[in-house]
């Protein structure tokens, strides 16, 4: 996993609450079998008209939100299906975080992952955020993983919270199966004294 | 005297294999449940790393999500949808898992077949590839959704390191009325506590109303949790539990029973046990539900309207409108006068037994209104069979719906079966997002009762008022 450190890139502003998994990555791309590609169909429902064609007025294909790497959305991203297919989809298109006041418990774990930051910030601080990546032209925020911070150079800072082994695993990239695989003789240990399945 | 304890907490602490410092504890998994969708990249994980499945006994499969409804033997002509089946069967092979494949009598929506064939028990710890894993709390066991990278995890060490979600406890006092079921339950939680009201946190459902249940209601109750953003859902295993599970394929057996029985037993939440949040809900306000926005906490009674949008708060008025504005309704209409196009009776939420049985007593001796086109999904190829020893097949029949081989469905349209741009449907299914059961449909959630009502008459009925015959 590529580790995380410190970010700075430009801002996009997704102004809804409750963007689930669905309108993430729709379920007509989770037929493929591979982890990677999914970027092109991010939000397709929302991009592109039942004819395929491109809806320019999407912010995302807003000439100056182009090559953003951080989103900004309100409450409740990445609510319902598991699909990790919406981190894949995500990251595929250039996205390294999103900041938002709350994201669903699926969503965050897969993110930790696949080396992709969920920000939580206070609904204040996330309307703040919304209203300078509209109202600056070239709006960018640094993530600092280190230090738990985001800011823009011009007044903005905020500290977010996340779990400290999370963070650890984030700044060094590790493998969590690896992790895991270092308790090997506590795993044996426990399967030897914990009932089997009735096999049939 | 030891600790009061949760059902919740007895379960974890029985699980945890190591809990090292500064990490998140690493907790083991007594099922694991897969399907075609989210396990080809954690297969190819394995494969690439040269890593093995470490408890294939543990770990069960079977083909769900995009597999047709028509009947079986048709060949699949979605190309991808094929190779991602393909996939699985190939990679249940080569890492010997347990498939329960297409042309199985025990194939069925994974979270339909887990309890029936008893592989489900009270106590256990079951993860999927599937936010709706959180059915198998019903039987008073630790269920929940993972992503591929977990699932991935779990084949190699059978183990998830997990952080400790919050504990919240539903106490639901009194009884639920007439026509008024499990799915009503859910919709009116998460009516109450919204789409993000759990999060964090595992839900114990307690209180006279839960225990009152069947087995499925608990499993449509627990299935809708992740609905309201928790990690899981539960319901303390009774006697209810204990009938359902007894002779299952899976269940222990002979002396073996006596002791799974016994350790059950001691798995409900001893009293005085805290929790970090407390939620009341009292059963006698509940009616039959019906949600008219793109998410499950957007949801009114069947006696009332389309809310007014001036009233709420900036972000939550947004919302609102852009669901309205998706879903085509305005502020302060009706709820019985929306007219719907489509029914879908099935999915992981509404397809057992008891829901075909519900849906054929209001569908008995009528019709199928003339502009609805009505399909009812078996959650299995169990379930299929008991409802046609039943009959229940007939019934549907001979009231115009549509009777179809098992999976997933149209609950989210990854196979033929999705609705039209346009199109209304009254759905027993756990999700109304945008386009979730196709693009441009919009999706209004009730119970398998209220949408067989709905078939008949063309538009959101009351079912306390159905002439049954």
């Amino acid at each position: 996993m590529k580790p995380f450190r410190t970010h700075r890139g430009l801002v996009a502003p997704l102004d809804r609450v409750n963007v689930d998994t669905d309108q993430i990555i729709p379920k007509q791309f989770l037929k493929r079998i591979e982890r990677t590609g999914f970027g092109q169909f991010l939000f397709y429902d929302w991009r592109f008209d039942a004819d395929g064609k491109k809806n320019a007025d999407f912010v995302l294909d807003q000439p100056r939100y182009k090559g953003a790497s951080i989103l900004v959305a309100e409450k409740n991203f990445g609510c319902g299906s598991s699909r990790e297919h919406a981190v894949w989809a995500l990251a595929d298109f250039g996205f390294r975080a999103v900041i938002s006041s709350s994201f669903a418990d699926i969503f965050a774990n897969n993110g930790t992952k696949n080396g992709f930051l969920t920000i939580q910030l206070s609904e204040n601080e996330v309307a703040e955020l919304l209203r300078r990546a509209r109202e600056v032209a070239g709006y960018e925020l640094t993530v600092d993983l280190e230090q738990c911070e985001v800011s823009d150079g011009h007044g903005f800072r905020a500290e977010f919270p996340i779990d400290g082994f999370v963070r650890h695993c984030l700044l060094n990239g590790l493998d969590d199966i690896g992790l895991t695989l270092q308790h090997e003789q506590e795993i044996a240990a426990y399967e030897a004294h914990h009932p089997a399945l009735q096999s049939a | 005297m030891s600790p009061k304890r949760t059902l919740f907490e007895k379960i974890w602490q029985a699980h945890l294999v190591a809990e090292p410092a500064g990490r998140s504890p690493i907790l083991y998994i007594d099922l694991h449940l897969v399907h075609e969708v989210t396990s080809p990249q954690a297969f190819d994980g394995l494969r690439a790393t040269g890593r093995k499945v470490r408890q294939p006994a543990r770990t069960v499969a079977t083909v769900d999500h995009n597999i047709p409804t028509e009947p079986r033997g048709t060949p699949i002509t979605d190309l991808i949808a094929a190779k991602q089946i393909g996939a699985l069967q190939k990679n249940c092979k080569e890492f010997g898992v347990r498939l329960f494949d297409m042309d199985s009598p025990d194939q069925g929506i994974v979270h339909v077949i887990g309890p029936e064939l008893g592989l489900t028990q009270p106590g256990m710890t079951i993860v999927c590839g599937d936010s709706h894993t959180s059915t198998h709390g019903a039987f008073g066991a630790l269920a929940f959704g993972i992503g591929t990278s977990e699932v991935e995890h779990v084949l190699a060490t059978q183990c998830l390191a997990q952080q400790t979600p919050k504990t919240m406890k539903i106490d639901v006092r009194g009884r639920l009325a007439e026509g008024v079921g499990a799915k009503d339950l859910a919709l009116g939680i998460i009516g109450q506590i919204g789409t993000d009201g759990g999060t964090g946190h595992v839900v114990e459902y307690a209180g006279e109303a839960v225990r009152g249940l069947s087995m499925e209601g608990r499993m449509t109750l627990c299935n809708m949790s992740i609905e309201s953003g928790a990690r899981a859902g539960m319901v303390a295993p009774d006697e209810t539990t204990f009938a359902y599970v007894k002779g299952k394929r899976f269940a222990p057996r002979d002396g073996e029973w006596e002791k799974a029985i016994e350790s059950w037993r001691g798995l409900p939440t001893d009293d005085g046990a805290s929790y970090d949040r407390v939620i009341e809900i009292d059963a006698a306000q509940l009616c039959p539900f019906v949600t008219w926005g793109t998410n499950p906490g957007m949801v009114a009674p069947i006696t009332g309207r389309v809310p007014e949008v001036d009233r709420l708060k900036d972000a939550d008025r947004r919302a609102t409108e852009l669901a309205l504005q998706y879903m085509d309704l305005e502020p302060g209409n009706r709820i019985e006068d929306i007219g719907i196009d489509r029914v879908f009776i099935g999915s992981c939420t509404n397809s057992r037994l008891e829901d075909l049985r519900a849906a054929a007593r209001v569908a008995k001796g009528h019709h199928v209104s003339s502009r609805v086109r009505a399909m009812v999904v078996p959650g299995s190829q169990r379930v299929k069979r008991a409802a046609e020893q039943e009959g229940l097949h007939q019934i549907f029949l001979d009231a115009g719906f549509e009777w179809r081989e098992s999976g997933c469905s149209m609950c989210l349209g990854m196979n033929p079966d999705i609705l039209q741009p346009g199109e209304r449907c009254a759905s027993t299914s756990n999700r109304n997002f945008e386009g979730r059961q196709g693009r441009g449909g919009r999706t209004h959630l009730v119970s398998p009762m209220m949408a067989a009502a709905a078939a008949i008459t063309g538009h959101f009925t009351d079912i306390r008022d159905w002439k049954f015959r």
